[in-house]
């Protein structure tokens, strides 16, 4: 066992000093002593919600400390030396041969004035590892092993004339061609669209298993690293909450914290039948102005009041689009919406003061739909003061209300943005769409950036929240777990035109179209063998036509 | 809420010259004008900074001249600003032709240096107060329109703006209430700039002699009204020099203080 | 045609655009300030007489637009006018002068170029320590000096304190090469100086920049060591920023010189400039002031060009 351990962190101690905007600065301690053991050719998943630490304990094992941090205490044994109090010299040669490293944004962590194949092998060169004509053939077959179009001729590009996911994939291929001992994925699926960061997944998993190296898996999704990795580590705020077989921690897990993180995306939501319609949506088509290209095309949707409809896709698809067509801040150009019972005049500005006040809208980044320099008080307040003309105690009542309802509780009002948590954000821009007393509300990818516990949260005080005040939700989202916890109805997007449209019921079962059954069976499932499943029944499938 | 120690420096020096300017006909020892003794007298207790090259006292002519300096490019760069951010705002909210116009009428004035558009400008108009004032006051705009313009655009694209325009709010509440004050900080900021940038300029104009005309008294001109002893190596030129220089290092250092809490406002996530 | 190609030609095409804009504002603008430009010209006391004969010697009576296209047509040929002050051909006097500018803006472009390159360099190696703390306060206090306040306390302290130097550069025709460097060694020391503390500052944040990239990252993370990191990886990303930070200091010294001239009495363009304000001769001030505009625009489109050039996108399109 002891020969065959690679990487043996011990009591691994990080800390920064953080400056916060007026006060002096200070340290923070970032990781509180975490040990890390990793056999050769095993992978390790590191997960964790942000701030968990995670990345920094991945970048320890080349002992580098991104943007200031400090590794100030254990040990960081590589091979069996320890390599915290390692020479810089020492560690350069470490780094990009023993250990490398793929990002979260390759497409930053590529040059943009160097061709991919200089930067692939530069480090098999730099390091004497082996000659360039060696060094470019195993770059070709790590490019064709990860299934790159045109493997002879791809490393001739440039990082910005190939698409996002093939960059991750060169990265995985950078990062593999010195014949590395451990290579550190950061990430490495997280920006790809979900149809997309299948095949990079497959392509990751199938290399890291044909060339035998060891890997630290780093990500936020339980149900991506349950496919890759062979043992789990559970982190959170620094410390290790859990470790032990992928089996284990998905199937048997024994921390309360990772069970609330194995059972999340499993909220489930029992459908509402058919019903009129409060919002209409008949053949609308639209386009950004100046351009030439419909970004919708001849959409129609009906919602009925008090239910959800979820709209799916992934990004270009023209979800976001068909959010500004509704709320009238892209008039269509042909088609009509109208909302209970009443057409809706194309641009905003041309709508009454209760067609703005009936419907409201929850963005995706709470941060961006804050004003910075209003406090929570004024900011759910003035659409009590706007719409209802409330004013001082009154207003003041009912904007508590509000916060209890969103269960926030006392002492937020007199808060700014700054001062709340990003889950806490979100609830506010809830309680701000509340204030109106809406009858739709338009929810573009209102969880998506935030952790899947906060996000759990959120979707289900929308539930508790639907079934107290008969709300509609219009539901924007990428995400098919999200889509399954509250939708009635499912509408699928793709190139701005509706692929399947229906109750829940109906669009999740088969027969699917393409498009459906490509991206449903591309949502990470938290179970065992679900990527070989996928793959194994997609290649069945294409060899049975 | 600390404040640097040099940002303390630059506020206690600004202060000191604005009340020296607001005071002047009390603090001064002699009248401006005042013939009081020999050509570039050394320092001395009468005269603390000796005379000039016709024998005024220097710290009288420096005060009353600081008054003039501080009054035209204070009263310059708030026309700058007012001009610059009107039509910078406007030109963010309105966006279209407006923009167009507004903009491209801006680089085409900053296509030449203002220095030239000055000297070329002032080679016709009369040269007062007034004058000098419009004409640095346009000139200067042309900068703060391009930060008004871009910080309120930047603003303008935020979603909060947006669900103010879709709660129904008027153009009024948009500008005055969710884009003004997020503007505010940088627009502060730039206007400590716009002052120093202001008092350099009128400062060299009347060095150039196209500036502030006797009997008035600025600081540039009092430059060039002793740079000649320089050759005899009188030193009187040097106390204006050095005064220009200090108030616009000290308006520098609060501006910079004022710029670095922006910025670490805008990205206070502490990342 | 190639993208990058297209590009250019749009860029130098409103430059030149651009140009053109400024000579009718140059000429017409000045038409509609308010005020006659004879009078202004001949003072209060002019006769009426005396105003006439101006206007018709001036053109005044004809349309301003024709004048206009008058005025250009000579300044393409090369035929720049008569001064009205002394009758003397203005291209003729400006032609010796502006080979006295050019000289003294390139010593000063010639010293100040790599020395703020370097001192760029060296802040960003260093950023948020000692070295660099040391350079931003330094060129933090220069930018705040006018031109002439520079040259003063640079006069006041070589020629009075330690009197190394003549605080008056005379260059005139027949002087002998070095001799003319020594002549213009104090205003060349002012030039640097002033447009260091710009030039330095900017290459010390163009440099910062690509440094804080995500790639240079990646190439630490390869075990490069930092002279690579420097030269393979941020150099060719950083060139471009650093071009254009150059030509746009370089604009800047531009309109250094007319007052670092005027300072040490040196014959040249931007002396001449002033002087023809002060005697307010309207051609000259016209003329010269196209010139140096010109020079400006042009340093301008250096800039772009060359940031079109360097960027890998427009470079090798998809």
């Amino acid at each position: 066992m002891a020969d065959n351990l690679l990487l043996d962190i011990r009591g691994l101690v990080i800390e920064a000093t953080s400056y916060p905007p007026g006060e002096p600065p200070k340290d923070v301690t970032l990781v509180h002593g975490v040990d890390v053991q990793l056999e050769k050719g095993k992978v390790l998943g590191l997960i964790g919600e942000s701030g968990a630490g995670k990345s920094t304990i991945g970048l320890s094992a080349m002992s580098y400390g991104r943007g200031g941090v400090r590794l100030t205490g254990g040990e960081i044994l590589l091979n069996g030396r320890d390599i915290r109090p390692a020479a810089a010299w020492q560690l350069r040669r470490l780094r990009g041969r023993e250990v490398t490293y793929v990002s979260q944004s390759a497409a930053a962590s590529f040059n943009p004035s160097k061709r991919l194949m200089e930067q692939v092998i530069e480090t098999c060169l730099s390091h004497g590892v082996m000659t360039r004509p060696e060094a470019e053939s195993r770059a070709v077959g790590l490019f064709r092993k990860l299934g790159l179009p045109n493997p002879e001729t791809f490393g001739n590009r440039y990082p910005h004339q190939v698409s996002g996911g093939q960059l991750q994939r060169a990265m995985t291929a950078m990062a593999l061609c010195p014949k590395p001992d451990l290579v550190i994925f950061d990430e490495p699926t997280t920006a790809l669209d979900v149809t997309t960061q299948i095949d990079v997944l497959a392509a990751i998993k199938e290399a890291i298993r044909d060339t035998g190296v060891a890997a630290l898996y780093i990500t936020h999704d339980l149900a991506v690293v349950a496919q890759v990795a062979d043992e789990i580590m559970v982190l959170r705020h620094g410390r290790k909450v859990e470790h032990g077989t992928t089996d284990q921690i998905i199937n048997h897990p024994r921390e309360d914290y990772t069970k609330a993180l194995v059972s999340v995306r499993s909220l489930e939501h029992a459908e509402k039948p058919e019903a009129a319609p409060i919002l209409r949506i008949e053949n609308v088509t639209a386009r950004y102005r100046g351009t030439t290209f419909d970004v919708l095309k001849n959409i129609s949707l009906g919602l009925p009041p008090g239910q959800t409809l979820a709209v799916v896709g992934e990004s270009g698809s023209g979800k976001s689009t068909l959010a500004r067509a509704i709320t009238g801040l892209l008039p269509p150009t042909k088609g009509r919406i109208s909302f209970d019972g009443r057409p809706l005049s194309a641009a905003f500005r041309g709508r009454t003061r209760q067609d703005l006040r009936e419907i409201q809208m929850i963005y995706q980044m709470a941060d961006t739909a804050m004003n910075p320099r209003q406090t929570v008080r004024t900011m759910i307040g003035r659409p009590l003061e706007f719409y209802f003309g409330m004013k001082g105690r009154e207003r003041d009542l009912r904007v508590q209300e509000l916060l209890d309802q969103i269960e926030m509780g006392k002492g937020f009002a007199d808060r700014y943005p700054a001062e709340l948590s990003g889950g806490q954000k979100q609830r506010v821009c809830i309680a701000r769409a509340l204030a109106a007393q809406p009858k739709l509300i338009i929810c573009d990818e209102v969880t998506s950036a935030l952790d899947p516990l906060v996000a759990d949260g959120i979707l289900k005080l929308l539930l508790n929240l639907q079934a107290e005040t008969q709300m509609a939700y219009l539901f924007i989202t990428h995400d098919l777990a999200t889509v399954r916890a509250i939708a009635d109805k499912i509408a699928v997007m793709y190139k701005g035109e509706v692929v399947r449209y229906g109750q829940k019921s109906d669009v999740l079962a088969p027969p699917f179209d393409d498009y459906t059954d490509l991206l449903l069976s591309s949502v990470p499932e938290m179970q065992l063998g679900w990527l070989e499943n996928v793959l194994e029944h997609r290649r069945m499938a294409s060899a049975g036509n | 809420m600390r404040i640097p120690v040099s940002a303390l420096i630059g506020m206690i020096l600004t202060a000191g010259f604005v009340l020296a300017a607001i005071f002047a006909d009390i603090i001064a020892p002699y009248p401006l004008d005042a013939i009081l003794g020999g050509v570039w007298e050394a320092p001395s207790a009468k005269h603390w900074f000796g005379t000039d090259s016709i024998g005024r006292d220097i710290l009288s002519r420096l005060i009353y001249g600081g008054q003039i300096t501080i009054f035209v490019a204070l009263a310059a760069s708030l026309l700058a600003f007012s001009i610059g951010s009107f039509f910078g705002f406007l030109a963010a909210v309105q966006g279209g032709w407006t923009d167009q116009i507004l903009s491209r009428v801006c680089d085409l004035m900053m296509a030449i240096p203002s220095l030239i558009v000055a000297l070329v400008m002032l080679s016709v108009l009369p040269l007062n107060l007034t004058v000098l004032i419009l004409v640095m006051g346009v000139l200067d705009s042309t900068r703060v329109f391009r930060l008004a313009r871009a910080v309120a655009m930047d603003i303008a694209v935020m979603e909060y703006v947006e669900a103010a325009k879709l709660r129904g709010e008027r153009q009024g509440w948009v500008i005055f209430r969710e884009i003004l004050p997020n503007a505010l900080s940088p627009l502060v900021a730039e206007f400590g700039l716009r002052f120093i940038f202001a008092v350099l300029f009128i400062s060299t104009l009347s060095f150039l002699g196209l500036g502030v005309q006797p009997p008035l008294a600025d600081w540039g001109g009092m430059v060039k009204e002793n740079k000649d002893g320089l050759t005899y190596g009188k030193a009187a030129a040097m106390v204006p020099a050095f005064a220009i220089a200090l108030l616009a290092i000290s308006v520098n250092l609060v501006a910079d203080w004022v710029l670095s809490r922006t910025s670490s406002l805008k990205g206070g996530r502490g990342g | 045609m190639h993208p990058i190609l297209k590009l250019l030609v749009q860029r130098i095409a409103l430059g030149l655009l651009l140009l053109f804009a400024v000579s009718a504002v140059i000429f017409l603008g000045v038409e509609a300030l308010p005020g006659d430009t004879a009078q202004a010209i001949l003072g209060q006391s002019a006769t009426p007489q005396a105003l006439e004969n101006l206007r018709n010697q001036m053109g005044l009576d004809q349309p301003a637009l024709t004048r206009y296209f008058n005025w250009l047509g000579g300044v393409l040929t090369g035929d720049l006018g008569k001064a009205l002050t002394n009758g003397v051909d203005i291209a003729q006097a400006i032609g010796q002068r502006l080979g006295n500018t050019l000289f003294l803006a390139g010593c000063a472009a010639l010293i100040s170029v790599p020395l703020a390159l370097i001192l760029g360099a060296v802040a960003a190696r260093y950023a948020g320590r000692w070295p660099d703390k040391l350079i931003s306060g330094v060129t933090l206090t220069t930018i705040s000096l006018p031109e002439f306040v520079a040259a003063y306390f640079v006069i006041f302290l070589l020629t009075i304190v330690i009197p190394v130097f003549q605080p008056v550069a005379m260059v005139f025709p027949g002087m002998s090469f070095w001799a003319k460097l020594q002549a213009v060694a104090l205003p060349v020391i002012v030039l640097v100086l002033v447009v260091l503390a710009h030039m330095m500052r900017m290459t010390r944040a163009a440099i910062l920049n690509v440094m804080q990239s995500a790639y240079i990252e990646t190439a630490e993370l390869k075990g490069l060591s930092p002279m690579t990191i420097i030269w393979k990886h941020a150099f060719p990303n950083a060139v471009a920023p650093i071009i254009s930070v150059v030509a746009i200091n370089l604009a800047y010294l531009v309109v250094g010189v007319v007052v670092v001239e005027v300072v040490f009495s040196y014959n040249a363009l931007g002396q001449y400039l002033v002087d023809h304000v002060t005697k307010r001769d309207l051609p000259v001030v016209q003329a010269v002031g196209l010139i140096f505009a010109a020079v400006y625009i042009g340093l301008n489109i250096i800039a772009d060009v060359t940031a079109i050039i360097a960027n890998p996108r427009l470079r090798h399109p998809k």
